[in-house]
């Protein structure tokens, strides 16, 4: 008799307890974020989908058509292009396309690249209404990002060099170049 | 005029169309209470985009269930299926009109009032029994069965600690249990507070709310007897369930928390419109207090197994409520009241 | 045998899944009812093939890596960690210390925040809906914390053979000791509002009794095995990594019912906050990525490697021929041996029962279907 009302008293000391911790947490302030509004710091490490680097001294990309990147892929979602310009000894990239709906971000691609023309970008709202809108041309958005940051993208410019001008010309102008954009 | 229309007529309709606006207006604003209350112990701020503070979400949510189309399953029974909604929350409806709001504020007042309530109350497991029956989906049925087995085996708790109250004012009657407890309310004597607390648990069982929402348990019949409704009907349940906890509140404020009467020191027993206003207030800050609790306590435990449930009821409730009766039986002999 | 409906006996054939809220996952099982009892319960499985070990042999080792936080989303670290792990002992490659002590970290900060994981779910399993939002609250922490130095928030894909992606920084190693103050307060609110819980005790206890015999029968692992009272680690008895420099103790309880499957979890929770700090407080300098050869050549030979993932035993065996390819891989995941238990466990439960005990077990399908 005195153990069936001890569980009754027991048990409902217990429930007590549970409201009151749940009673103390409804008056302590949210911890949530007003998401379209408010949003939360993104970390510099976040691996988004890959973008290609910005050369901010040349607003040129980096890639030297090496087709590494495509074939690290684990899941072939990269197919890219490039083009020698007349002329040149070094082929230009002039397509990169990323279908990211295959993508793993495994992070090889980026990897991989000799001359790490790859990055990851940070875009996290990433939400689309047909799978055929997650097919990047990367070269586009390298187009539309370096017009953000106030550069004229120069990427899949098939112009043919200058001419090649005669070897001193060439070593000056490099360091005056770099040493007008730092100061 | 008064020879055409009967001035009890006129009374009675517009009554009625007050009260169907009140428990309306009760889901709108309990369904808000609830995500809110839920919200914040679960330490986010519950709806908040539609309108300030995310008031007119129900509203809003409201229209949207209207909007959409009231699905009827292949092989449901689909008279039944499209009565069962009908039959949760009408009920509930009716039964408000014998609750005291105020001294004047009640429609009918029967001398069986706290009988006529409670049969009422009583169809809403009929309504589950419909639903979870002529949905022809396994999941409905088993809630249905649930419910009923639930709901058989705690009306007896509820009578009982009813029953407390009854014998103590002798009377059925609503507004002779309100004024029984002027100055002094029930559940401040040890009896009383021993019927109050097993009336609120059985209420919950009654209104299957947490942890006794076995007949919608979500993890195990996805959502038990309105599995398959939608739109509408889905609306009107919930519309049943809200006027169902508002009801289950209302009994326990009158019988056991004083009904309309404010504390001693507060107490307002007029029939003028300020005074009735008053009484409005007590009886409604009352009556929100318990479905603030019962909110609460939804949202705080895990939900009961089906035989626990029962053993529950059988081994706790009934015994300790008996007991309650016979020692209110014998004080009210030995004491007589007032 | 599926059960299937049999006139001529009274009862009820009833399919829970592959879309139900309980079964976490696209997991089937087909159930013989009588009223509410269990009778039969056959789960079925595959509906989430995507075929892993098979293209774990026609991938590189590095290609396959991401696909390992695809089968186990709860804690993909650890199913990570086997992988470089079998590989790196197939191609003979010494990973340096701190990158063992990193993994180590980060592993078990990634079991922490699968046993939060499964604790809120579980608890929505019982029908209690806030647990899983406190637990939430603090996965998220540990989320944000790798997050940070992994990159990415559930497939990590951190490890690299021979080490790891990047390097910790002092943002990480600070968030994670004001995490390892902040779990142990929480764990505390854990136990107020869910262990000691009148109707969580009623609920779990008792329900769900697995003995050691039946643990053995079906080579359940992990907190199903330890909860049975087999002090069955990897961690200890295959020890890997660094593991045996770290100090723990494999929590054990010998009731083997579903409450004692929480115990343990709960209690690895702190052990692994232990293992945490330690970890933090040893971790050596030194570079966190071997060299490796570009092209990774396994074998010819082969290779086993197990690891305690959250849930369990998590083995993968690897045979190399000499290529960079695996000529073949074979994963044995610990959910499955867990799930098959289900059958026998069920018989004669309530349904509700039924529900208690497959949360109790901890299953992820994906990690099942593979
Ligand atoms: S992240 Fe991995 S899957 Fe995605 S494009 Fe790069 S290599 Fe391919
Ligand atoms: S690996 Fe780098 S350089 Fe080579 S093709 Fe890809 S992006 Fe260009």
């Amino acid at each position: 008799m005195i153990r069936y009302f001890q569980e009754i008293f027991s048990g409902l000391w217990s429930l007590l307890v549970g409201m009151r911790l749940t009673a103390r947490m409804a008056v302590a302030p949210t911890i949530t974020t007003h998401y379209p509004f408010d949003t939360l710091e993104i970390t510099p490490n976040f691996r988004g989908h890959i973008d290609l680097v910005i050369n901010p001294k040349t607003a040129r990309d980096k890639c030297i058509v090496c087709m590494m990147c495509q074939r690290a892929c684990p899941s072939g979602c990269i197919s890219l292009k490039g083009e020698k310009p007349e002329g040149a000894k070094k082929k230009v990239l002039t397509e990169y396309h990323l279908d990211f709906t295959k993508c793993s971000l495994c992070g090889n691609c980026v990897e991989t690249c000799p001359v790490n023309a790859l990055e990851y970008s940070r875009d996290y709202q990433l939400a689309g209404f047909s799978r055929h809108e997650f097919h990047f041309d990367l070269v586009d958005r390298f187009r539309q990002r370096a017009r953000e940051q106030g550069l004229d993208p120069k990427v899949g410019d098939l112009t043919p060099p200058p001419p090649k001008p005669p070897k001193p010309a060439a070593t000056e102008t490099a360091p005056d170049a770099s040493g007008s954009t730092d100061g | 005029m008064s020879n055409a229309l009967p001035p009890d007529l006129i009374r009675l309709v517009v009554s009625l169309a007050v009260v169907v606006g009140f428990a309306f207006a009760n889901a709108a604003v309990l369904v808000l209470v609830e995500r809110k209350v839920c919200g914040h112990i679960q330490r986010r701020p519950g709806p908040f985009e539609v309108g300030p503070h995310g008031l007119l979400q129900t509203a809003i949510d409201g229209l949207k269930l209207m909007g959409k189309q009231i699905l009827v399953p292949d092989n449901a029974d689909t008279k039944l299926f499209r009565l069962a909604p009908i039959l949760s929350f009408v009920p509930p409806i009716a039964a408000l009109i014998v609750v005291p709001f105020a001294k004047v504020l009640q429609v009918r007042d029967l001398d069986i009032g706290v009988l006529f309530i409670l049969s009422l109350a009583a169809v809403n497991v009929l309504a589950i029994l419909v639903a979870g029956w002529s949905s022809a989906n396994k999941y409905s049925l088993f809630g249905a069965i649930r419910a009923v087995a639930q709901n058989v085996a705690y009306e007896i708790p509820l009578l009982l600690s009813l029953l407390v109250v009854v014998m103590w004012v002798g009377s059925f009657r609503m507004s002779d249990i309100v004024a029984a407890q002027d100055g002094f309310w029930f559940v401040f004597t040890p009896m009383g507070f021993v019927a109050f607390l097993i009336y609120f648990v059985t209420g919950l069982a009654e209104t299957n709310r947490a942890p006794f929402d076995l007949p919608e348990a979500e993890s195990e019949l996805t959502a038990g007897f309105h599995t398959e409704y939608a739109g509408m009907g889905f609306g009107l349940f919930f519309l049943g369930e809200y006027t169902n906890m508002l009801l289950m509140a209302a009994i326990a404020t009158t019988c056991f928390l004083g009904g309309w009467n404010g504390p001693w020191f507060l107490a307002v027993s007029g029939t003028g419109v300020v005074a009735t206003l008053i009484q409005l207030c007590w009886f409604l800050v009352k009556v929100y207090g318990i479905i603030l609790v019962m909110v609460w306590i939804r949202w705080t435990f895990p939900r009961v197994r089906f035989d626990q449930l029962l053993n529950f009821c059988w081994k706790v409730l009934i015994p300790i409520s008996m007991a309650n009766l016979v020692a209110t039986a014998v004080v009210a002999k030995l004491v007589p009241l007032g | 045998m599926i059960p299937r409906p049999d006139p001529s006996q009274e009862t009820l054939v009833l399919n829970m899944g592959p879309q139900h809220p309980s079964t976490h996952g696209v997991l089937r099982v087909v159930l013989r009812l009588d009223g509410e009892y269990v009778l039969e319960a056959h789960p079925v499985i595959g509906y989430g093939h995507r075929m892993h070990e098979l293209m774990g042999e026609v991938r590189t080792s590095s290609g396959f890596y991401a696909n390992v936080g695809r089968m186990d989303y709860g804690g993909a670290l650890s199913f990570g960690h086997g992988h470089v792990l079998a590989v790196e002992k197939l191609a003979g490659i010494e990973v340096p210390p701190r990158a063992e002590y990193i993994r180590v970290i980060t592993t078990e900060m990634n079991r922490i925040a699968s046993h939060l994981l499964w604790f809120g779910a579980f608890l929505l399993d019982l029908g209690a809906f806030t647990p899983i939002l406190y637990s939430f609250d603090d996965r998220e922490f540990i989320l944000d914390l790798l997050e940070h130095v992994t990159g990415a928030r559930l497939t990590f894909s951190y490890h690299r053979i021979g080490g790891v992606a990047r390097d910790l920084d002092d943002k990480f190693i600070e968030g994670t000791r004001v995490f390892l103050r902040r779990m142990r307060e929480r764990l505390d609110v854990y136990d107020k509002l869910v262990t000691g819980n009148v109707i969580f005790r009623k609920r779990a206890e008792g329900v769900g009794v697995i003995d050691k015999d039946t643990v053995l029968k079906y080579g359940a692992t992990g907190p199903v095995a330890r909860g049975s009272g087999l002090a069955y680690d990897i961690r200890r008895v295959e020890p890997y990594s660094v593991y045996p420099d770290l100090e723990f103790e494999i929590p054990t309880a010998t009731e083997g019912d579903s409450f004692a499957r929480y115990r343990v979890r709960l209690a690895e929770i702190e052990q692994c906050l232990r293992i945490v700090e330690q970890a933090l407080d040893r971790l050596p300098d030194g570079p966190v990525q071997a060299k490796v050869p570009k092209k990774v050549k396994l074998g010819p030979g082969d290779a086993y490697q197990a690891v305690e993932a959250a849930r369990g035993e998590l083995d993968y065996y690897l045979v190399g021929d000499g290529s960079d390819v695996p000529y073949r891989m074979k994963i044995r995941p610990p959910s499955f041996s867990n799930l098959s238990l289900l059958g026998e466990v069920c018989q004669g439960v309530l349904l509700s029962d039924l529900v208690t005990i497959m949360g109790s077990l901890d299953l992820v399908i994906p990690e099942i279907d593979r």
